[in-house]
């Protein structure tokens, strides 16, 4: 049994008996590393640990909840929480849909997703992964100006969790990155790329990869110009599809969708997009880097279909949601740490791979905008009302070619309309740090806002 | 329990004593040596930062309270730099073995370092406390619930077309103090207040959303039941105005941004390009110009941490120094980048407090604080009659720029279209992009009704509040990305 949970089940031995209890803790250490023009511009490692209390107490009309949260496992913190969460339950409005998840007999999927190697890994192996970052960055191509960042960093984490209600789970996980940012300029103008490396240890990144990549996606927009605005086909590549999914997968939360703040509200079981769609999150699935065991109520993850063949067929649930839609969770409680309490959301989204690759795409769709970056998702995309409004870079589409790179200028639509706009799906699938994995995706018509 | 002592009387603070008092996180003689020991191992520069932060939030949602949540978060950031290299490590360990084991840490990058000789003594500590008339943390939970209830009442009292209300009632009180080799020994108390009211509205074209947020760097006493009320009945009336809105143009045309939530303009289109992380690196467009044109001549633009009360306020920065009113751009001419203090050592002058971090668990790095417009002398309602077409932004809600290429993108959550100098259709959320140089020259206009906007400023993966303002002004020309053709 992880020292985790054995000090999980003496704190919840502190509950009183006539009130449920929760104990979320976690501990963890992390480091990076900043590599800038041949030299080490910062390092930083650290440890640190969380609790975080939920108190459930029944009365005539449901249950009500206080919670409580500290950045230690020290005992005065510990109790301090237990007393915080305690004293704040009087205040909330009893719910007949709260409650805190029970064991459902589904068993968690067997993920190995922690490797050991970040925390034995010596120190000066890792700063010499960012320093190699930035001298292959630096060296790769005459055309970059400035390497503006490369940087490494890793964590290897645990958590535990346990109820008075017979939840009793614990996991740990790990991940290690390298990622750049790399300046190239034209004469006019400075263009930018990032690459990126990810894996569960130093030893599985790609270096060369990341570098590259960062490299090529600055040095392919040089020369780039501000087209007219239009209306054309659009082509997202895997990285920029991995962020349209995160954000449908925001309106796929059965809590948004019962608090009737998601598009999807009241369109189980109709046509929401393209018959080429199916989208799932499946959490379960080894080769996602959030793929979990266990969700943030201590429930086994599972695999959710949420659209199939363009039918909206399921939502994620958390035990609250799931009981105010008279259904069970599916495993989708997701937790911001100690501090955030659980609900529904996506883990690991992934779009059904189809039969083109990247180029037959580009051939197919003839002319177009192929976007490769996305700026401005948080200020101009709506999961609740679906509208769609994003800066982009990246490059014409003409005869089936990628062309001229362009900058400076927007897409929009609403997400409703570009579902049922896919046209392609592509079968270059790649798995990306976040919550989706990505691929080409075509959408049949965007408004493309330019001079 | 110094602390809660401390808390009943905030002004007590301001008359601690600098060592070995219950107030104290940890004690002055502490802090020294630890400052000593890493200048022992070779540092130039050691920093011991150390935070307690104690947030309560409550929310409520479909009338319900979902409840109060509490938290506190207590450690220490230390801080060590070598030449060009910093070193970080923070700890949630208060204890002379905690802060020891992170001085260790974070003095690795010092291996090589010649040993050495130089010793800090600490002076007498220079204590902050934000002003506030109720401090929130004397403030009973029920009157909390009272301010979400009437919030919701308020919002619903707008027509029942309004289907969801959502209100977040958050507070925080963070305590810091930060001492570091070259004498800097200070500490703050700063109170933060904050309620976000989220409104949808349903209609016979789906949803749209309302937002309407009030925000202060002061206590319980901002939240007014005038304040709530109309802060409510704004993020309602700002959803059901859209249930009614077209999609927004696309493509170039004049747009009108009206007072206070407009200076997210600037702090996308010029603010981060002046940090002097990316001016150090040439990673932003802006750097090599002091002293040239950056700007049409109606642009005045400050930094100021200064401005008590609001968002972006502080007494001392995160490394200490005291804030303070830094002109950018004066009548279009830039004059001066924004510093913290490793990158004003490095360029030779002194630091101009924009010094940040999200909490001890973070460096500090160059950030903005209150970032503004002076006002002008043109009529607001002026402005909008001599605009024959255009966009009228009532309202924007955040943005997102490319320091390095300049380009920047900043979305609506309120705007109307203009029509023959009249504000006529309500219209549907859109993001506009332009690129900063560029859009700085087309400012043609700026009104004299001032106001500011609190916000949210993320950077490297760090948070912290920031204040925008400025006066109803012009912009010549920028690209609208609407849906419509």
């Amino acid at each position: 049994m992880s020292e985790l949970l054995e000090l999980a089940e003496r704190l919840l031995e502190r509950a009183h008996e006539n009130e449920a209890m929760e104990i979320y803790l976690s501990r963890g250490v992390d480091t990076s590393v900043r590599a800038y023009e041949g030299a080490v511009e910062n390092v930083t490692s650290a440890s640190s640990s969380s609790v975080g209390v939920r108190v459930l107490q029944n009365g005539p009309g449901g249950a009500r909840v206080g919670a409580a949260w500290a950045g230690s496992l020290d005992e005065h913190a510990l109790a301090d929480a237990i007393t915080q969460a305690r004293e704040n339950v009087a205040f909330a409005s009893e719910d007949e849909f709260m409650s805190f998840a029970s064991p459902d007999g589904v068993s968690p999927a067997a993920l190995n997703v922690t490797n050991d190697a970040v925390a034995t890994t010596p120190i000066d192996d890792k700063i010499n992964l960012a320093l190699d970052l930035e001298r292959r960055v630096r060296l790769g191509d005459a055309r970059v100006r400035k390497v503006e960042s490369a940087n490494y960093s890793d964590y290897l984490a645990e958590a535990a969790i346990i109820s008075t209600s017979g939840i009793r789970a614990s996991w740990s996980r790990s991940g290690a990155y390298v990622s750049t940012s790399v300046i190239a300029h034209d004469d006019e103008r400075d263009h930018t790329g990032w690459g990126l490396s990810a894996g569960r240890a130093p030893e599985e990144l790609d270096l060369a990869r990341a570098a590259s990549d960062a490299i090529d996606r600055a040095t392919r927009m040089l020369g780039a110009v501000k087209p007219r605005t239009m209306k054309c086909a659009a082509v997202f590549d895997p990285r920029t599809t991995a962020t349209l999914l995160a954000v449908l997968g925001g309106a796929a939360s059965g809590d948004a969708v019962g608090r009737g703040r998601s598009f999807f509200a009241g369109r189980l079981g109709e046509v929401v997009a393209s018959p080429l769609v199916t989208l799932v999150d499946d959490p379960t699935d080894p080769r996602h880097f959030a793929a979990s065991s266990f969700d943030g109520e201590g429930l086994a993850c599972r695999r959710t279909v949420l659209i199939e063949r363009g039918e909206l067929r399921g939502l994620v649930y958390d035990t609250h949601s799931a009981r105010r839609a008279g259904t069970t969770s599916t495993g989708g409680a997701l937790r911001a740490g100690a501090a955030g309490t659980p609900t529904a959301g996506c883990r690991a989204l992934q779009l059904l791979a189809g039969e083109d690759d990247a180029a037959s795409i580009l051939r197919q769709v003839g002319e177009g905008v192929y976007v490769t970056s996305l700026m401005g998702i948080h200020s101009g995309v709506s999961p609740v009302s679906g509208d769609f409004s994003v800066g982009v870079t990246g490059l014409m589409i003409r005869e089936g070619q990628l062309a001229e790179p362009i900058r400076e200028v927007t897409v929009a639509s609403t997400l409703q309309r570009m579902l049922l706009d896919v046209t392609h799906v592509g079968s270059d699938l790649e798995w990306l740090p976040g919550n989706a994995a990505g691929q080409t995706l075509a959408i049949a018509e965007l408004t493309v806002a330019g001079a | 329990m110094g602390l809660a002592e401390a808390q009943a009387d905030p002004t007590s603070l301001a008359r601690m004593t600098i060592t070995g008092s219950d107030h104290d996180l940890v004690s002055a003689d502490l802090v020294e040596r630890t400052l000593n020991e890493i200048l022992g191992r070779g540092a130039d520069f050691a920093e011991v930062f150390v935070e307690d932060r104690t947030t309560s939030l409550a929310t409520l949602d479909q009338r319900q309270v979902d409840g109060l949540s509490s938290g506190r978060d207590r450690g220490a950031g230390i801080r060590v730099v070598v030449g060009d290299t910093t070193g970080f490590a923070h700890t949630a360990d208060l204890s002379d073995a905690g802060l020891r084991a992170a001085a260790l840490a974070a003095s690795s990058v010092a291996r090589g370092g010649g040993g050495g000789v130089r010793e800090i003594a600490l002076g007498e500590r220079r204590n902050f406390t934000t002003a506030a008339d109720v401090d929130p943390s004397s403030v009973e939970k029920s009157r909390k619930i009272e301010v979400l209830r009437r919030a919701d009442d308020a919002a619903r009292s707008e027509g029942a077309a309004i289907t969801q209300v959502q209100v977040a009632l958050a507070d925080s009180t963070r305590r810091f103090l930060v001492a570091n080799s070259e004498g800097v020994w200070a500490s703050d108390r700063q109170l933060r207040t904050r309620l976000n009211i989220s409104c949808v509205a349903s209609g016979d074209g789906g949803l749209q959303t309302g937002f309407r947020p009030i925000a202060a760097t002061r206590g319980f006493e901002v939240l007014s039941p005038d304040a709530v009320d109309t802060a409510a009945r704004g993020a309602a009336r700002q959803a059901l105005t859209k249930l009614d809105a077209r999609p927004a143009p696309s493509g170039d045309l004049p747009v009108v941004l009206a007072s206070g939530s407009g200076g997210i303009l600037f702090h996308e289109a010029c603010g981060h390009g002046l940090e002097a992380d990316a001016i150090a690196k040439s990673a932003s467009v802006y750097a090599g110009k002091v002293g040239q044109r950056v700007a049409s001549e109606l642009v005045t633009l400050v930094d100021d941490g200064t401005v008590a009360g609001e968002w972006g306020y502080l007494a001392l920065d995160d490394e200490g120094h005291e804030s303070s009113r830094n002109v950018l751009i004066e009548n279009g001419v830039l004059t001066d980048y924004m510093w913290d203090y490793l990158r004003a050592r490095r360029a030779g002058r002194t630091a101009s407090a924009n010094g940040r971090r999200q909490s001890y668990q973070h460096l500090p790095m160059v950030r903005m604080t209150n970032t503004y417009l002076l006002a002008g002398d043109a009529d607001a309602d002026e402005i909008v009659a001599q605009t024959p077409y255009g966009v009228y932004v009532a309202q924007l809600g955040g943005g997102q720029v490319n320091t390095a290429t300049g380009n920047f993108v900043f979305g609506t959550t309120a705007a109307f279209l203009i029509e023959n100098g009249r504000l006529t259709a309500p219209l549907r959320d859109c993001n506009l992009i332009g690129n900063g140089p560029e859009i700085l020259t087309r400012v043609d206009a700026v009104a004299g009704d001032f106001s500011m906007t609190p916000g949210t400023c993320g950077k490297d993966g760090q948070q912290v509040p920031v204040g925008c303002g400025q006066a109803t002004m012009r912009l010549s020309s920028i690209t609208v990305g609407g849906a419509a053709a």
